[in-house]
């Protein structure tokens, strides 16, 4: 761990663009296009077009944000989102071509934030990049507390007794959104509207994958759950311990 | 007046019923059973008839042997008689003369003498006045013989019961022959009748004898003819019941179970020839397997080799169209050509891929308690835009109760915005009815969501038909509307994953409803379906 995950990462952004991001994809065309679409839309972009040397760029060029293809050549993205996971909250959205449930949640699982199937919409691809990016501005002073965790919204930190417990980006504002309103039950649906910040977004296995992965890092025990609590047949709602 | 008799057993008391099941399950016991029928049937027809022949052959020769003896004895009596000198008259005293040296000759060997007389019908033994062998009941002598005797007759036999008497004045009854001879006595010239009762208690003692020794073998050899049956359809169903169990694990998926082939008999060639066919079904089911295995990874790798150049086109394509605005009109159109095509080519690709996962057996379902309701007002939500720009309205009936069934979310979505997506283009502008229903019911046992369009409805047959792959209600309009032609066939194969039905009514003119029940349980089977798939709102004609 080089810094603590969730605190703001990289040298202050570039008034100029509204973001820097890596791409990652073994095909050159679609890399470029990619880069064509993102300089249009305001963005900075670096292409990278082999697994094993996106973790090095990662370091060199400190994205916001890593788009990453699953198929790559020298080395599985798989492999590449978890060590970027390792290194960095960054977000990371996944590129792949299949919408297959074992392969989407298996890239969920090894820590990327969202995922778009190819082949996507350039429009809809630039829409979840800025949901991703804009989880960054506007902090508010506020301290919230969840069962026994201590959340600091304004330093995106959580602490358990005063240990500090590390998320990523996008966990932390699933659990301030839960922790917010403690004595409401959040729909699968309204959780991607607040949290991903997505209007009619149709795949809710994002929200099971993340929560399930929140709930490896603060629970006790991930089988019992106390602070994210399932509601059946309804959603989530904040624990009441 | 059909079925009045009640179909099974279900009446029959709870015992019955379980010996009947094994009677109905057991090959064993119904052939044991009925072998032993059969050889209690057969044995006693042969005991029976042996029993005959033994005892008429027992019987004759007593007969003869007594109907001797007492030829003997009469033949001496009427020598004895002539003998006598014809002075003699004492009547009373020539009968015991007559008579006594038989009795006592009797008691010696055997029988039972009575004589009677004088022959007429006035002279009965009833009436009293006989000489018979002491402790004999004179009743023994049967009315028939007497009858018989009331005229001169030749010596005559018939059976009888003798009765006795003993000392301690005890009776005892026991079958016997009675002989009747008449003799002339001298003293008063009247013919007086001599009955010799003969018992057969010899006789019926060998014939006890014989027939327990008969009923013992009868026994013996039923008990063998079943143990041999048993032992015999043993060896015979035993290989039977591990053939039975050997396909009942294949069949639920262990391929690798065989049958152990011991000898070269019948049941060995059968065992060899199972197990040939439970290789062969292995061999063919790896071969599909195999070939599905590889379908799917060709799925994956088209999927992945398409999708990737698609999107660079789509990119380049959208690029291309927002910036038409700059290009001259020819270029411009072309522009907005491009980008309409790759809209229609990448859902057609999309549903192709989706088919081929089903058809490869990959698609699996992510499984939640979802509530139809919430369902039905987010696809209507979802497809508003596209309702509008068609001028149609889409109204949601719900109960006031969530309709849950656990499913899987996307799928369920995904095919429920198929039937939206497709009323609102069947219902087209020009619609006459009214707007799109969209129902939704539910139950404990399912729950279901019926689109109900006032369009131009399906003619009769077609409902069967809308579900199959690429299939058009009308060619020359089809071409205009967006599907792909695969919607509802998808919609089909995500509704049989889940168990459930997708169905379709419609009739020309009057539009059409689909309707999608769910079992509320996973793998649960439906029964029936909280919706009507015909309208309410619609009127049987008359036929």
């Amino acid at each position: 761990m080089s810094e603590p995950a969730g605190a703001p990462s990289g040298p202050p952004i570039d008034q100029s663009t509204k973001g820097r991001i890596l791409v990652v994809d073994d095909d050159a065309s679609l890399a470029e296009m990619l880069t064509i679409v993102l300089r249009q839309e305001g963005f900075e972009s670096r292409m990278v077009t082999r697994g094993d040397e996106a973790v090095d760029a990662f370091r060199t060029y400190r994205p916001d944000l890593v788009l990453l293809d699953l198929m790559l050549p020298g080395k599985d993205g798989i492999d590449v989102c978890k060590e970027i996971r390792a290194e960095s909250g960054v977000p990371i959205v996944m590129l792949t071509a299949k919408g297959d449930t074992v392969d989407v949640v298996v890239g969920l699982e090894s820590g990327a934030d969202d995922y778009v199937v190819k082949p996507f919409k350039p429009k809809e691809l630039v829409a979840r990049i800025r949901a991703r990016i804009r989880r960054f501005d506007a902090p508010t002073q506020e301290s919230l507390t969840i069962g026994d965790l201590a959340i600091d919204v304004a330093g995106h930190a959580v602490a358990r007794a005063g240990v500090p417990i590390s998320l990523t980006p996008l966990e932390f504002d699933l659990l301030v959104c839960l922790a917010r309103k403690p004595w409401q039950v959040f729909t699968r649906e309204v959780l991607l509207e607040q949290v991903w910040g997505y209007r009619h977004a149709a795949d809710t296995r994002l929200v099971n994958v993340h929560v399930q992965r929140l709930r490896s890092k603060v629970e006790h025990d991930p089988e019992s759950p106390e602070i994210v609590v399932t509601v059946r047949g309804v959603g989530y709602k904040a624990g009441m311990v | 007046m059909l079925h009045l008799r009640p179909r099974g057993t279900h009446w029959l008391p709870e015992p019955v019923r379980r010996v009947l099941t094994f009677w109905r399950r057991s090959i064993q016991a119904r052939v044991v059973v009925s072998t032993v029928l059969l050889s209690v049937a057969v044995i006693s027809v042969v005991g029976w008839y042996l029993l005959q022949q033994v005892q008429d052959g027992l019987l004759d020769h007593r007969v003869d042997a007594a109907i001797a003896e007492a030829n003997d004895e009469t033949a001496e009596t009427r020598d004895r008689l002539e003998a006598v000198p014809g002075t003699e008259a004492d009547v009373a005293s020539q009968k015991a003369d007559l008579v006594d040296p038989i009795i006592e000759r009797g008691a010696t060997r055997g029988f039972y003498v009575v004589l009677a007389g004088p022959a007429g019908p006035n002279g009965r033994i009833a009436d009293g006045g006989v000489n018979s062998s002491p402790l004999l009941d004179t009743s023994s002598v049967p009315i028939s013989l007497e009858e018989h005797f009331d005229e001169e007759a030749p010596t005559a036999w018939t059976y009888t019961t003798i009765r006795t008497t003993d000392a301690e004045g005890v009776t005892t009854s026991s079958r016997g022959i009675v002989v009747g001879a008449q003799v002339l006595l001298p003293a008063d010239a009247q013919t007086y009748t001599l009955y010799y009762l003969f018992p057969l208690d010899e006789q019926e003692e060998t014939m006890a004898l014989v027939t327990r020794a008969l009923l013992t073998a009868a026994v013996l050899l039923v008990v063998l003819v079943a143990g041999m049956t048993w032992l015999v359809t043993r060896q015979v169903v035993t290989p039977i019941r591990m053939a039975r169990r050997v396909a009942e694990r294949l069949a639920a998926g262990q391929l690798q179970e065989r049958l152990r082939v011991s000898g070269e008999d019948d049941l060995a060639r059968l065992a060899t020839s199972f197990n040939q066919m439970a290789s062969n079904l292995q061999r063919q089911i790896r071969q599909l397997e195999e070939l599905s295995r590889v379908q799917r990874r060709f799925v994956s790798d088209v999927s992945h080799e398409l999708r990737t150049p698609l999107t660079t086109v789509r990119m380049a394509g959208d690029v291309l169209h927002d910036a038409r605005s700059d290009f001259d009109p020819t270029t411009a159109r072309a522009a907005e050509l491009l980008q309409t095509e790759l809209d229609r080519f990448e859902t057609l690709l999309v549903d192709l891929l989706e088919i081929s996962r089903f058809d490869a057996g990959a698609a699996v379902l992510e499984l939640d308690d979802i509530n139809l309701v919430d369902v039905a007002h987010r696809i209507v939500d979802a497809t508003r835009p596209l309702a509008r720009s068609r001028n149609v309205e889409v109204v949601v009936q719900a109960p006031g109760h969530p309709c849950l069934a656990e499913a899987d979310v996307r799928r369920v979505e995904r095919v429920v915005r198929n039937l939206v997506t497709n009323a609102i283009d069947h219902t087209g502008t020009e619609r006459a009815g009214g707007d799109i229903v969209v129902l939704v019911a539910g139950d404990d046992h399912a729950a279901a969501i019926a689109v109900r369009d006032y369009g131009i409805g399906l003619a009769p047959g077609e409902a069967a038909m809308v579900f199959n792959r690429f299939w058009r209600a009308d060619p020359a309009r089809a071409r205009t509307t967006g599907g792909t032609g695969l919607g509802l066939s998808i919609s089909l194969e995500d509704t049989h994953l889940h168990g459930g039905w997708l169905q379709a009514w419609g009739r020309p003119g009057e539009g059409a409803q689909f309707r999608l029940t769910l079992p509320r349980r996973a793998g649960a089977v439906l029964r029936h379906s909280p919706l009507p798939l015909v309208p309410t709102d619609v009127t049987e004609p008359v036929t």
